[in-house]
């Protein structure tokens, strides 16, 4: 199914984003590719043999694009047990959302309000859409346009992780910002 | 079958002069309200006539029996095969069996081509009939005259109606934890003739049947947002609540159909609100900042039961259904959430979370009598059988799938739903006409 396969392709992103994230946490300041060392220079006259280049060659997304929002950025954002109110380890990454946003100014967002699996259906709508405006609420504060900024709650109906533990359910409540149009 | 077929006249009437319901109840009555602890045994051989007895009887039998109040007596140990409805059963055989109560029929196929049933009720201790009835229908539908056979057997030992003659909306679900295929599926209350309402490509939940049990509303989830819809399921015609500008969900008609009380979030805030169906006019009921869902009428619409955070955690309140005189209801420690007002108008059901499960339970409207029905690991969104003497919910085994569980207003009677399949959020229709 259509919707299925986009899922699971967003899952797969989600995690090279977590992945990029724990590899970030591990190097203090996140220091840029170097490149490699330059070969020497090919002597004149002689057949030209190419180097065995032993730099690696980069790949990074391209900047203004949604993979580079999720890898680079973050696309989501975490809350506490039946609590709406962006955490302080949030706050940074909301910070680097808006500043992207500012930059990329076509871009329109959707923010998608998530709950574990421990509350009632309605009442987790409901929550779900407190969290969902209380990140597009800092966003608006850190000079992103409104009209950019769309919400909506899932309740408990797409958790990320379908464990059952404290760490799945952690990892449930949340905030995703999705983009919707407008990326490179 | 189509649903338009199922809409027919179900025609009963009294047989014998001898039988007046309900004379006979003082000797053979089962107090519901107790809940039971030992179950009425009852013999119900197949039907005499041409076609479809064993099976009208066989519905029967598991109709009564899944009810906790009645024990079906295995058919081998039967002392009389091929009762005659027109002669008095041998009571001295079938005490001997300790059948207290039997219940024999015929089916005939009239002139026209439709079913006739004749049953009749007995009291073999007491050597009377209790009931005599008579229903004609159109022959696929069978199954109806054999649930409203198990209504009238059921009203007439326990002195409550029956809920037999019903359907239930619900759920179902399918695939992987975390990306459930959800679909709105109906069926009867026994589990049969079950069918999807949608194909799956989008979430729907919480629907609800209206007071005509024709018309259902629910709610459906898309990327793009979130829908209320009214849905006739007598004829597919569907139409949108309406557009509103935040998360539009936890709807629910008023008794009289008239009305649905639903919730709008608009900046994060949700709030409850009415339209009026007639002329699509809306009234906001309530406006403060906690959150206000999950309303639901008391019987004479006068007033409305709802969920709100606004002291801090999810509780129940009552108001007037114009929004006024709201008072808190739940006392309990706990999360009390989804409050639905019983059709009899006398208990309030919910579910409780506390201690790090979930409970099925019920209270007063006015908050006493709180009494806990189920526990476990996630038991959610209790509906009331027309009766408001039996629930049903769903049941969600940790890191398993959602099952649909009866239980009865004493909690004594606790069974999984005749629906073999993963299902949530049921909602079980009035009595059919």
């Amino acid at each position: 199914m259509r919707f299925d396969a986009q899922r699971t392709v967003k899952l797969a992103l989600i995690a090279a984003a977590a992945l990029s994230l724990a590899a970030c946490a591990s190097t203090k300041p996140a220091t840029p590719p170097q490149p490699g060392p330059a070969g020497p220079a090919p002597s004149g006259g002689g057949s030209y043999i190419p180097p065995a280049g032993p730099g690696p060659i980069d790949s990074r997304p391209i900047p203004g694009t949604t993979q580079d929002f999720i890898i680079n950025i973050g696309d989501f954002v975490y809350f506490d047990l039946d609590q709406y109110v962006v955490r302080a380890d949030a706050a940074p990454v909301l910070d680097a959302q808006s500043a992207w946003l500012r930059r990329w100014a076509n871009v329109r967002i959707r923010i998608e309000g998530n709950c574990d699996e421990r509350g009632t259906r309605e009442y987790n709508l409901a929550l779900g859409s407190r969290r969902a405006n209380a990140v597009r609420e800092y966003l608006i504060a850190r000079g992103v346009a409104p009209s950019r900024i769309t919400t909506l709650s899932n309740g408990k109906e797409r958790p990320i992780d379908a464990g059952t533990s404290e760490e799945a359910y952690q990892r449930n409540r949340n905030g995703q910002t999705v983009i919707v149009d407008g990326a490179r | 079958m189509t649903l338009r077929s199922m809409m027919f006249a179900l025609c009963a009437l009294v047989l014998g002069a001898g039988a007046l319901p309900g004379a006979a109840r003082a000797e053979i009555e089962i107090d519901i309200n107790q809940g039971v602890v030992q179950p009425l045994p009852i013999a119900i051989p197949a039907f005499s006539g041409v076609s479809r007895g064993s099976d009208i009887a066989q519905v029967i039998s598991a109709n009564l029996e899944r009810s906790g109040l009645f024990a079906p007596i295995d058919p081998g140990a039967f002392p009389e095969r091929g009762l005659d409805i027109a002669v008095q059963p041998n009571f001295e055989a079938w005490k001997v069996i300790n059948a207290q109560v039997l219940v024999n029929g015929a089916v005939a196929v009239e002139s026209d081509g439709r079913l006739r049933v004749d049953f009749r009720l007995w009291d073999t201790f007491g050597g009377q009939q209790l009931l005599g009835l008579q229903f004609t229908s159109t022959p696929e539908n069978w199954r109806r005259v054999a649930h409203k056979i198990s209504d009238a057997v059921y009203q007439q030992l326990t002195g409550e109606s029956g809920y037999f003659d019903t359907r239930v909306v619900f759920i179902a679900e399918s695939g992987a934890r975390g990306k459930r295929v959800k679909r709105l599926s109906i069926m009867d209350q026994d589990g049969a003739n079950n069918s999807y309402l949608t194909d799956g490509s989008y979430i729907v939940m919480t629907p609800r049947f209206s007071a005509n049990s024709q018309e259902i509303t629910y709610m459906a989830l898309r990327p793009t947002g979130s829908s209320v819809y009214l849905y006739n399921i007598e004829t597919s015609r569907q139409e949108t609540l309406g557009k509103f500008p935040g998360m539009v969900f936890a709807p629910r008609f008023s008794p009289d159909g008239g009305r649905v009380v639903f919730s709008v979030e608009r900046g994060g805030n949700s709030d409850l609100y009415v339209m009026d169906l007639r002329n699509r006019a809306q009234t906001r009921l309530t406006s403060d900042p906690g959150i206000d869902t999950s309303g639901s009428f008391s019987p004479n619409g006068g007033q409305i039961v709802f969920n709100s955070d606004r002291a801090g955690s999810p509780q129940l309140y009552v108001m007037n259904s114009d929004g006024s005189g709201v008072r808190r209801i739940s006392a309990g420690g706990g999360r009390y959430t989804t409050p639905v007002w019983s059709p009899r108008g006398d208990f309030i059901a919910f579910t409780k979370q506390a201690g790090g499960v979930f409970h099925i339970g019920v209270m007063r409207p006015d908050g006493s009598d709180e009494r806990i029905l189920t526990t476990s690991y996630l038991d959610e969104g209790p509906t009331w059988a027309p009766n408001g003497r039996v629930l049903m919910f769903f049941r969600e085994g940790r890191g398993g799938e959602p099952r649909l569980w009866n239980v009865d207003i004493t909690g004594r009677i606790l069974r999984p739903a005749p629906y073999q399949g993963s299902g949530s959020d049921p909602a079980w229709s009035p009595l059919l006409n």
